[in-house]
């Protein structure tokens, strides 16, 4: 006799925590990074000028997320553990966006095959390399799933519009505002506007000094936005 | 190396060096039997000016009575707003930079700020302090730590003991086998407004003059183009200066002592 109640199909375990994951991600607001002609820059929508999605892994490597705050800071600060520490032991010039995405999918894919609750999480992982062809962009999903992108990524409820929005506008080497105005109106969709309120923003500079990530202020988003 | 997760309540927080103790890295444990006689002779000096602080050093390493190095360097920035000079033995010296200058990084990183400067200092003793069984065996590191301590707008700087006691200094600070004629000199020269350019002068004067009377300090070096090490720290950071013009501030330098000679 079978025992309803008690037997739940592998298949149908896996579906159900997808959807869990999914409705935890959509419910925050997203996140895209895009190469403009000195290097690449992250736009996330956050009106939280104090809890970060976007923030510095390594010299030339950052971090974007979406989801939920405490893990995906959790995931934040191992990353930095990881990279500091094999920058260390080994060469800064060794630390690399591949092997910390591979990490990164090892640990969101583990929970979500074994444990309970999924992580609510999606992730980008990008490095800026010193010519564009070795820029490096790395998608994350919240079961382990691994995707490179090649100019354009997006990571959030509403991702893959997000996404198709970005690509199609997006031309190679915008500059900052360009670049920056393209992901706020991605970010937005037709029917919204985001000012530089809702948004974060940060870069990965091509060239200047060894760590690459710096925040754009308050001042200098709402300025390249034509505020 | 995998990627280091830790249990809240058994989480080694910001810091790196608990970070590398917990997975098994440790960095600063040296535990030679015996007694080594590692070289200590160095000038490194730091002398604060009306905004910030000029860092120099020497590029001499010896070893007993030979020159190992003629070129190594003594001061580092240790983040965008400090620097770290050493004096003792070479090799944990530097080591200890690197891992003083990652712990100030990560710090930042997992935190989302920078440290005090104050407490960057005390970062630096407890290195020092973990140092000191290898000190007491003769690999002693006895490094300067100054900077531009943004929430005062005024430069500082600290000097350490080898058991990682730390002092601060309100206008100036060496060590090394040469501090004490370097540490003559600026005193002797020092005022309170100077600006960066007296303030390098003097620092450059004062390693001049220790190179003079130390064996182990190098002067500079204008056939192989060897100039000491010299960085202001002021607002806009740690910047380090061009060879060119500390060999143009020699010049001067030379010119004047000539005329003391004639």
């Amino acid at each position: 006799m079978a025992m309803p109640g008690f037997y739940v199909s592998p298949e149908q375990a896996i579906q159900d925590k997808a959807d869990y994951a999914r409705k935890g991600i959509a419910r925050g607001r997203a996140l895209v990074a895009m190469r403009f002609d000195a290097g690449l820059v992250l736009v996330a929508e956050n009106k939280s000028s104090t809890l970060r999605k976007i923030s510095e892994i390594y010299d030339r490597i950052a971090f974007g997320a979406v989801g939920r705050y405490n893990e995906f800071e959790q995931l934040r600060i191992a990353g930095v553990r990881h990279a500091d520490q094999k920058g260390f032991v080994y060469s800064r010039e060794d630390v690399d966006a591949r092997s910390l995405a591979n990490q990164y999918a090892q640990i969101v894919g583990q929970v979500f095959t074994h444990e309970l609750k999924p992580m609510e999480v999606e992730l980008l992982v990008v490095e800026v390399g010193h010519t564009p062809d070795r820029d490096r962009l790395f998608h994350i999903l919240y079961d382990g799933t691994v995707a490179d992108e090649k100019s354009v990524a997006a990571v959030g409820g509403d991702a893959e519009a997000i996404r198709s929005r970005l690509a199609d506008a997006y031309e190679d080497d915008l500059d900052l505002g360009a670049a920056l105005r393209l992901g706020a109106s991605a970010l937005a969709g037709p029917e919204r506007t985001l000012t530089c309120d809702d948004l974060e923003a940060a870069v990965l500079d091509r060239e200047g000094r060894r760590r690459a990530f710096r925040r754009l202020s308050d001042e200098e988003v709402s300025e390249m936005l034509g505020e | 190396m995998g990627m280091p997760f830790f249990r809240p309540g058994d989480d080694p927080g910001p810091s790196f060096v608990d970070l590398l103790d917990r997975t098994g890295h440790t960095p600063l444990t040296v535990d030679p039997a015996g007694h080594v006689d590692a070289g200590h002779a160095t000038t490194v000096l730091a002398i604060r000016f009306a905004d910030g602080v000029v860092m120099a050093g020497d590029r001499r390493a010896t070893s007993g009575h030979l020159i190992s190095h003629r070129a190594i360097e003594k001061v580092f920035p240790a983040d965008r707003h400090s620097g770290v000079a050493i004096a003792g033995a070479a090799g944990p010296a530097v080591q200890m930079v690197r891992l003083f200058q990652v712990q100030l990084e990560h710090y930042e990183k997992v935190e989302g700020q920078t440290l005090s400067l104050e407490g960057k200092g005390n970062q630096l003793a407890q290195l020092i302090r973990g140092n000191l069984p290898a000190a007491m065996q003769g690999l002693a590191v006895i490094p300067l730590f100054a900077g531009y301590d943004t929430h005062r707008g005024a430069g500082r700087l600290f000097q350490f003991d080898i058991t990682g006691g730390r002092y601060e200094e309100r206008d100036h600070a060496a060590t090394g086998s040469g501090s004490l004629h370097a540490s003559t000199v600026v005193k002797l020269g020092f005022t309170r407004d100077m600006d960066a350019e007296a303030a390098i002068v003097l620092a450059l004067r004062a390693l001049w003059h220790a190179a003079d009377e130390d064996s182990a300090t190098g002067g500079p070096d204008p056939i192989r183009g060897i100039y000491p090490v010299v960085a202001t720290i002021t607002a806009e950071g740690f910047q380090k200066l061009p060879d060119s013009e500390v060999a143009g501030h020699f010049a001067g330098i030379e010119a004047e002592l000539r005329d003391q000679e004639a």
